[in-house]
């Protein structure tokens, strides 16, 4: 696995002997001896500063988040679709939190909050921001750019190992005999700042925070990384018009993360300010059991302008990179160059900048002013044209294509729909007057679950299955894949279709239970149907976490280094690359990565001058 | 084992870039931290008070420990070494003196009756500077890593010792140019 120089006159592979005759020589292997600082296993595999074993180490810990956050919706899904069911069987697990009366084990309502609360934060930040962005932005950036690793291998390592101290905080609330967090994930006050507000509000809130913070760290030090080495470390001819959609996409994700988290942690700042010392910026005059407290002034609105300030731009954090990857995969699966390439880029760019300024819509029942209102509408339908135009583009990449329908290619496909289903409900509760009435139903759930929660993970998946072999070398089995992508797919739409009926019937959302309320009652069944969905969709996923471990020892051995016959420059690495990713020299570009299909042959690799006569014009 | 300054065709050097990147970040914190301020202030029940004084000595000083850094940076590449160790000496006691001016600066808001929770406009000024004092102790520990190599290490201009300097004094001049913008923001509010 350790690197090695290329010794002259050993070159055999074609490829290889492009890259020495015309790649660029930046004497890496001169300078890096037999990589003395990870040869042992904790340098190696702990704290690596290698960006392939950061990605992978983003990946796991985030796989891991990912089955903590999907029981957690297990089990409140359970209380949802059976509220009369005995659940004292969870007790050996859930201890104190299932009270057993009469036999009949309850889930503490109390606690319904907090697994809501810590699903919605596991799943929004430490799998879909920090194990999605995190691996994917760390794996490709070097091998698709052609550099060595990223500009700042040792701020890189500890943006892991931020994220890492994070989740551990995180993980030991759980255990706190007054709970995790319970106040929702976005920690609106007054339930967040005040200690007493409720049970989960006190230790759970204030390791909440911390973990937050540290967890801000991590991604800042990774999106500065990622910039730098975007705008900097490009192999010789990769000109940012010769990017992969990928690297687009990790890129404006970056930015976005280091323009909003900083007003995240302000938000939390001022909050600390309150719980701790007394200030009142979100607080005003409150009475608790009767009693006044001393807070004067101050306005809880404040602090939703600042959340959403970041949480906005957060849902696009999320997404851009799953756009990004769905884009490379479906283009090296259908065989065709991605549909209007600078189409796509210049809409990740519009994305990018009118997330800023469309937060208020998640405010439009906080009080706003209501031709406030209107202005946000206006730049909320607006995203909707270029999310439109890559969906357009990603169907007509598809469109007469000679596509492989691979795991990976299923799950990209996967993607676009979901991301037409939950899209179009998008525009539905972008306008202020739908959102009076359907705001806080279950409408809202069904939404950003399958736009930004299913499609996100859908471009994970795809994202997994396309780079395994990049990864470990080896390939994950295609049939549990394809068994995988159906079961998913089909669970998901089971899972979040009927939420939209029970949310436009008006089915408040954050509810512990509905069999108290006559209007709701019908939905008993329906409810039922949702838990049962869930529950086997979850079960498909483990399918896919036994495919996934079982595949990194015993699947089977990738023995070409491009197996996906694609044209990006990781394909032109060993198996298994060491630190450096290539032996010699660094691959110089002479094209974009989207000539497929074209003079006749299947791809032409970016490492492949232009040929006689041949126009780089695509 | 950096792999940053291994490509030599970079016009701007990769870390100078990320420091300027981070520096963005920053700046996102504290406009953040201006908005709440504007639109809390728009809400009323708002006590206006007069910035104390002390607060202008303190942008003196953080002015002038830019000046003598810059300079200290010049008489580094002149090769006098003198007068490039004294002054960063000096840029580093003018960093502890703009600290120690702060503190003041918020016992003379106590004492005029502003204290840290008496009204949102006050608590705004404690919370905001005591964030930019944070991020200052940052830019001393920068500092100090500096003159711990100047008094040390023999003096030798080194493109690695220069972007090390470089990097510092960039630090050090946003950390000034934001306390600029904070007293001006205060103070025109």
């Amino acid at each position: 696995m350790a690197s090695v120089a290329i010794k002259p006159g050993t070159i055999t592979d074609p490829d290889d002997l492009i890259i020495e005759e015309l790649g660029y020589d930046d004497h890496f292997h001169e300078h890096h001896h037999g990589d003395k600082y990870q040869s042992g296993f904790i340098g190696k595999y702990i704290f690596s500063m290698d960006h392939k074993i950061i990605a992978k180490q983003f990946l796991i810990t985030g796989m891991f988040w990912a089955v903590i956050g999907a029981l957690m919706s297990l089990v409140f899904r359970l209380q949802l679709g059976f509220p009369e069911e005995n659940m004292a069987w969870l007790k050996p697990v859930l201890g104190q939190w299932i009270t057993v009366a009469d036999g009949v084990g309850r889930l503490d309502p109390q606690f319904y909050y907090a697994l809501v609360t810590m699903h919605g934060t596991i799943l929004v930040f430490f799998v879909l921001t920090a194990g999605l962005s995190g691996t994917f932005s760390n794996l490709l950036i070097p091998l698709q750019l052609g550099a060595r690793d990223m500009a700042s291998p040792m701020l890189n390592m500890l943006s892991y190992w931020f994220f890492f101290l994070s989740g551990l905080i995180m993980f030991f609330s759980l255990f706190l005999s007054t709970g995790p967090f319970s106040g929702g994930w976005t920690a609106y006050p007054p339930l967040s700042a005040l200690p007493q507000a409720s049970t989960g509000s006190g230790a759970g809130m204030t390791m909440w925070t911390m973990s937050l913070v540290f967890f801000v760290v991590s991604v800042l030090l990774g999106g500065i990384n990622y910039i730098t080495t975007v705008l900097n470390l490009r192999t010789k001819g990769m000109s940012l018009w010769r990017m992969p959609l990928t690297i687009w996409a990790f890129f404006v994700t970056a930015i976005l993360g280091l323009l909003s988290f900083p007003v995240l942690v302000s938000a939390f700042l001022l909050m600390i300010c309150d719980r701790e010392l007394g200030t009142s910026f979100y607080l005003s005059e409150i009475f608790i059991g009767g009693e006044a407290l001393d807070y004067v002034g101050g306005s809880p609105i404040l602090y939703q302008h600042l959340f959403w300030f970041l949480g906005h731009p957060e849902v696009y954090i999320i997404i851009l990179p799953a756009m990004g990857l769905v884009s490379e995969v479906l283009a090296v699966h259908a065989r065709k160059p991605i549909f209007g390439y600078k189409a796509m880029v210049y809409s990740i760019l519009a994305i990018g900048f009118l997330s800023f300024i469309v937060w208020a819509h998640h405010m439009f029942m906080s009080g706003v002013n209501p031709f406030i209102s209107n202005f946000f509408v206006l730049f909320t339908l607006i995203i909707a044209v270029p999310s439109a135009v890559k969906v357009f583009n990603w169907i007509t990449t598809l469109y007469g294509g000679n596509i492989r329908f691979t795991a990976a290619c299923l799950f990209g496909i996967g993607f676009v729909s979901l991301f037409i289903s939950g899209g179009l409900t998008g525009i539905f509760l972008g306008n202020s007057a739908i959102d009076i009435q359907m705001h806080d139903t279950y409408f809202v759930v069904a939404h950003f679950h399958i736009v930004m929660g299913v499609a996100a993970f859908f471009g994970m998946f795809a994202g997994i299955y396309n780079w395994f072999p990049k990864m470990y070398g080896r390939f994950m089995n295609e049939t549990l894949g394809k068994i995988h992508f159906w079961g998913t797919m089909i669970g998901a739409y089971a899972i979040f279709w009927p939420m939209h009926y029970l949310g436009m019937a008006g089915v408040p959302r954050r509810y512990y239970r509905f069999d108290t309320f006559d209007s709701f009652s019908h939905f008993a069944d329906m409810n039922m149907f949702i838990t049962i969905a869930a529950i086997l969709t979850f079960g498909v996923q483990v399918i896919f976490i036994i495919n996934f471990f079982h595949s990194i020892w015993r699947g089977k051995k990738v023995t070409t280094k491009n197996p996906w016959k694609a044209n990006t420059l990781e394909w032109t690495t060993p198996i298994n690359a060491g630190h450096g990713n290539w032996p010699g020299k660094i691959p110089s570009v002479h094209r974009w990565s989207y000539d497929y299909g074209k003079d006749g042959k299947e791809y032409i690799p970016q490492h492949i001058p232009i040929q006689e006569g041949e126009s780089e014009e695509h | 084992m950096s792999v940053a300054i291994q490509n030599y065709r970079n016009r701007i050097h990769p870390k100078k870039f990320a420091l300027w990147i981070a520096c963005a970040s920053m700046g996102m914190l504290f406009a953040a931290f201006s908005s709440a301020y504007v639109v809390r202030h728009a809400a009323g029940n708002w006590l206006e008070f007069r910035l104390p004084d002390i607060f202008w000595y303190s942008t003196g000083i953080i002015i002038l420990s830019s000046i003598t850094l810059q300079a200290s940076y010049h008489f580094f590449t002149k090769e006098n070494t003198f007068l490039y160790r004294s002054l960063l000496l000096i840029t580093f006691l003018l960093g502890l003196g703009f600290l120690v001016s702060q503190y003041q600066g918020w016992q003379a808001m106590k004492a005029i009756g502003v204290e840290l929770t008496t009204n949102p406009s006050g608590s705004f000024v404690y919370v905001i500077s005591a964030m930019h004092a944070a991020h200052l102790l940052g830019g001393l520990g920068a500092l100090l890593v500096a003159v711990i190599h100047a008094l040390m290490l023999p003096h030798r201009v080194t493109p690695a010792r220069k972007l090390r300097f470089e990097l510092t004094y960039n630090f050090w001049h946003f950390l000034g140019i934001l306390w600029i913008y904070l007293i001006l923001f205060f103070t025109n509010q």
